[in-house]
């Protein structure tokens, strides 16, 4: 698979996305420089993490309008998987690929720490892979993490099964103190309606080898890769021909 | 021409800014103060000279980019 992982100024985990699709699993991945307007011949888009403009104005605000963003909004629009992390996505929301906002944490305090996730949805290209009941322990490091949107919003998440992770203690109960960063409902990460876009606050890409400590991130990459073999063997069931 | 912008974050959406600095009041003596909400000013010199232009301008750059309709409120005047 082809993976592109974009890179703003000040993205800063832009090379371990690279390094864990490129060593870990194994595939094709390549920078994309926010100032290009195409996103060549990509199955999969990463938003890595950062602080992408210095987070002027707000976070995301002004990498939503960078080239490789409008090729992102197009990818996204013909059904590309697109996953930001952390800053990715703050840029998401930003862009309106994905409803809601991240805001300052509640305690005002940037945190930077392991914490649990629960599967919400499994049946996602994000989430597929993840066995029921398995909590997942990533870290987290963000200062702007509170998931808000408004209540109509929220319903609506809840109503089509776009919540994907919520924030857990180790018993897998979605507590106040379990909640890092003051998000509704805990929320963690979500994805669109189309179930194509999804963004999550923790870093799945510093959790895949042992030597960092977890290897459950591995579970979200994993995901994707797999919904996009499907996807490509559905491809060539259809059209023989071009598949040959 | 001037243009003086204003971003509060929205009533619904939690400001732990504004609540710090609340309690930091209160501890230090202040007397009747209230909510407090923290936001942001711009201040945007134009070169142009139509302020109907200028203020429809300025009115979708603050939808579109300076803030985000999403968690903030905005209101500006052009001088």
């Amino acid at each position: 698979m082809n993976f592109a992982v974009l890179q703003f100024p000040a993205s800063n985990c832009d090379q371990d996305a690279v390094h864990v699709l490129r060593n870990v699993f194994g595939h094709s991945a390549r920078l994309v420089w926010h100032k290009e307007n195409s996103l060549g011949d990509t199955d999969a888009v990463v938003i890595p993490g950062g602080f992408s403009y210095g987070d002027y104005l707000r976070t995301g605000a002004i990498a939503r309008f960078s080239p490789v963003m409008q090729a992102v909004q197009t990818f996204a629009a013909g059904g590309g998987l697109v996953l930001g992390i952390c800053n990715g996505f703050q840029i998401l929301c930003e862009a309106g690929l994905l409803p809601g906002a991240l805001i300052r944490n509640r305690s005002l305090q940037f945190r930077c720490e392991h914490i649990f996730l629960k599967t919400a949805t499994p049946d996602s290209p994000f989430t597929n892979q993840i066995p029921p009941e398995k909590l997942l322990r990533l870290p987290i490091a963000h200062g702007e993490g509170c998931y808000f949107a408004d209540e109509l919003t929220l319903s609506r998440l809840e109503a089509n099964r776009q919540i994907l992770w919520r924030y857990v203690n180790a018993q897998g109960e979605a507590t106040e103190s379990a909640n890092p960063n003051g998000s509704l409902d805990n929320i963690a990460g979500i994805c669109n309606e189309a179930r194509n876009v999804a963004g999550l606050m923790p870093h799945p890409e510093r959790a895949c080898e042992q030597i960092l400590g977890s290897v459950d991130g591995r579970l979200i990459f994993e995901s994707v890769i797999h919904a996009l073999e499907n996807r490509s063997s559905a491809l060539a069931q259809e059209s023989p021909a071009i598949a040959a | 021409m001037k243009a003086k912008i204003i971003i509060t974050p929205k009533k619904a959406v939690v400001d732990p800014q504004g609540k710090t600095v609340q309690s930091a009041l209160a501890h230090m003596g202040y007397k009747g103060v209230g909510a407090v909400h923290v936001g942001k000013y711009l201040e945007i010199d134009l070169t142009g000279t139509d302020k109907e232009t200028a203020r429809k301008q300025i009115d979708d750059a603050c939808h579109r980019i300076l803030s985000n309709p999403v968690i903030e409120d905005y209101r500006f005047e052009i001088e």
